[in-house]
């Protein structure tokens, strides 16, 4: 099949073993994703109540399910592409090394960090909140300077929320702090 | 009253000092945004949105413009000095400019993309004055399924024109649209995609799915492959230029425009393309074609004039007809969205006095971006040395604040955050961002012209293609797409049949 031998042409080692072929054709991940986004989208259009009072001859289904029919086709189109050896670029840039295997820890410190934000920020306020979502996402970057890294932190988060909520009158919640001024 | 007392009056109202300050403003971000690695002009003018809701909407687009226009000059600094560019217009820019820099020509490079920027920001927002106009005028009587067509054209030639891949194109474009759609039926109040949640039921807000896409998705790919150890820039005096370098620039500096301002205009994705066939001009008419490759002034000062007149083209088509051809310009209509304004041919009839401000405030960021960076380059150069842990914890931090300024809602960074791995997970696999920002954006618009449309045509769907206009336009997008099966036929005589299936469609661009 050509198919099978295309693959195997790009990765000749991994592409024997089962998770070396699930590897090399990783972007079936993706397919899934867009084949199962649109069967979504088409669901929540064949769902919704009909007894809406509708204004003109197209009602609220039709381009969902346009756009969902569309996911599904590309799903499609995709999934040939990636088994015919076809393979997205990923994207490059200046900070970008694409030499290296993707580092798993990292994404997931961040991300740990961005969540830390979401689930304080109404606890304790924005100036902590910001403060430690900036001083964990340096750490998760690769940041060790043990006084430099908190003190930026604290000063950005503290000066930003003075200036969003006094100078651009933006609210943030400040949390117990903002009590005592 | 004629555009010049038009123009006029907008430069009255424009140099009023909060005016200037918005400008001044917008093109010191704009410059550093243009240096800085990791973020773009699109990035920043949503996270400035939610912070502008409080300004009055003149201001806050004297601020966006300059922002556009500053990162265009910025973007060539790093790709002279770093060999990496900061904006995909100044991707071009490196092939030249990165050689001089090495072989000590560095001043002459900065000084030959900043006065070729000068040049293209003047003479594109020139004929955006004469051409924002007429196209307006002409416009007027545009009707609903023109709007679809142009809107269907923009979709097909994001994803078709750009990129290597149209099928990974279209998913982006897919991804956007269903964003897109989350929220309450515009027409008859239908809830769609909100699951039952009241807050999705306002939709998703741009801010959030702009923010999300750019900066979360950008700090969460850049994390699973950051680079250790840093480029170094090379080390550059102050910009100057000799009398011949100015001999070998001024033509080119001059053809820039010609060739960028259409490309601009139209949507095949704004700075790419015009300012690689600058490049490819300048090296067939110079007569120093020996040096191109080792580092010729000419690559350096056509593609930089070309990629600024190109920001003006994107400029007239956003204001004139709402058609946003690049990513920021995308997140500048929907910022006129949110500040209740619609861009369009009536535009220039309903806020006359805010375009014409606008416009005056684009010579005056021009000049001002000159100022700033022809001497002041080796400073901006500076910027280039901060810590990447901080630059992308920064990019994390400000994306938080504007999402959360949205509405005060914690939800909105749990969406952003959602969006943010749909980000990471477009970078990884190689689909282009474009698309998803243009179908989130233009996907709402485009659905209502299309009920519109067939709501005056009583249900016919010949009611879509009845002006002259739509059909054109139909044409234009059935030429692009079939534009890889006819360059097969022109290619090789005896053409396959089955080229007209979409898929085999789809596959000849993947493998071309």
């Amino acid at each position: 099949m050509r198919t099978a031998r295309r693959s195997e042409s790009s990765a000749p080692r991994t592409a024997r073993t089962a998770t070396g072929w699930l590897k090399a054709h990783s972007e079936l991940a993706l397919v899934a994703f867009l084949a199962g986004l649109g069967a979504l989208v088409m669901v929540d259009a064949l769902t919704m109540a009909a007894d809406f009072t509708q204004r003109g001859p197209v009602g609220p289904k039709t381009v969902p399910l346009l756009v969902g029919g569309l996911l599904v086709i590309i799903a499609l189109v995709l999934a040939v592409d990636v088994l015919r050896g076809g393979k997205g670029e990923s994207e490059s840039g200046e900070d970008i090394d694409l030499s290296t295997q993707a580092e798993w820890r990292t994404v997931l410190l961040l991300a740990a960090a961005f969540c830390s934000n979401i689930v304080l920020i109404d606890l304790v306020g924005f100036p902590i909140s910001g403060a430690i979502l900036f001083w964990g996402s340096a750490y998760a970057l690769g940041s060790r300077h043990w006084v430099r890294d908190p003190l930026i932190s604290i000063v950005l988060a503290v000066v930003t929320y003075l200036m969003f909520v006094y100078v651009l009158g933006v609210p943030l919640p400040g949390g117990p702090l903002a009590g005592v001024s | 009253m004629d555009v010049f007392g038009n123009l006029l009056e907008g430069f009255g109202t424009a140099i009023t000092p909060t005016h200037l300050l918005f400008a001044a403003i917008g093109v010191l971000l704009g410059t550093a945004i243009g240096v800085l690695p990791g973020i773009g002009p699109a990035m920043a003018v949503a996270l400035l949105l939610p912070v502008t809701y409080n300004i009055e909407p003149t201001g806050a687009f004297i601020m966006f413009a300059g922002i556009y226009y500053g990162g265009m000059f910025g973007g060539s600094t790093t790709s002279i000095l770093l060999n990496t560019p900061g904006e995909s217009a100044s991707v071009v820019t490196a092939i030249e400019g990165h050689p001089m820099a090495k072989a000590g020509r560095g001043a002459q490079a900065l000084a030959a993309a900043a006065i070729g920027n000068f040049t293209g920001a003047m003479a594109g927002t020139m004929l955006l004055v004469v051409l924002a106009p007429l196209v307006a005028n002409l416009a007027v009587d545009i009707g609903a399924p023109d709007f679809l067509a142009v809107m269907l054209l923009a979709f097909i030639a994001v994803t078709s024109v750009l990129g290597k891949s149209r099928v990974r194109g279209f998913a982006s474009l897919a991804i956007g649209l269903t964003l897109g759609l989350v929220g309450l039926d515009s027409m008859t109040g239908q809830q769609r995609l909100t699951f039952g949640s009241l807050h999705l039921s306002d939709g998703i807000d741009v801010v959030v799915v702009a923010v999300g896409l750019f900066a979360v998705g950008e700090a969460l790919w850049v994390a699973a492959h950051l680079r250790r150890a840093a480029a170094k820039p090379i080390p550059v005096g102050r910009p100057w230029l000799s009398r011949q370098d100015i001999k070998r620039s001024w033509k080119p500096w001059l053809r820039g425009p010609v060739i960028g301002f259409p490309f601009g205009a139209v949507p095949a994705g704004g700075a790419e393309i015009p300012t690689f066939l600058s490049y490819v001009t300048e090296k067939r008419l110079s007569k120093h074609r020996e040096e191109f490759d080792h580092g010729a002034i000419e690559g350096v000062a056509g593609p930089e004039s070309t990629a600024s007149a190109s920001a003006a083209g994107t400029l007239t088509s956003m204001l004139t007809l709402g058609l946003p051809t690049t990513a920021t310009a995308a997140v500048m209509l929907a910022a006129f969205q949110q500040h209740g304004i619609q861009p369009g041919p009536l535009l220039f009839q309903r806020e006359s006095d805010l375009v014409w401000t606008l416009i005056a405030s684009l010579f005056i960021g021009t000049i001002l971006l000159l100022v700033l960076n022809l001497p002041l380059a080796p400073m901006w150069a500076k910027l280039l040395r901060i810590p990447r842990a901080y630059l992308y914890a920064g990019i994390l931090f400000f994306a938080s604040i504007g999402a959360y300024a949205v509405s005060g809602s914690v939800l909105d960074l749990v969406v952003l955050l959602v969006i943010g791995v749909i980000g990471f997970m477009m970078r990884r696999f190689g689909l282009p961002i474009l698309p998803a920002i243009i179908g989130v954006i233009l996907g709402p618009n485009a659905e209502q012209q299309m009920r519109r449309a067939m709501q005056i045509s009583d249900g016919d769907l010949a009611g879509l293609v009845n002006t002259t206009f739509s059909v054109v336009v139909y044409g234009i997008i059935v030429l692009i797409l079939l534009w890889p099966v006819l360059r097969k036929l022109v290619g090789r005589r005896g053409a396959r049949p089955d080229g007209h299936d979409p898929a085999e469609l789809e596959k000849e661009t993947v493998d071309a």
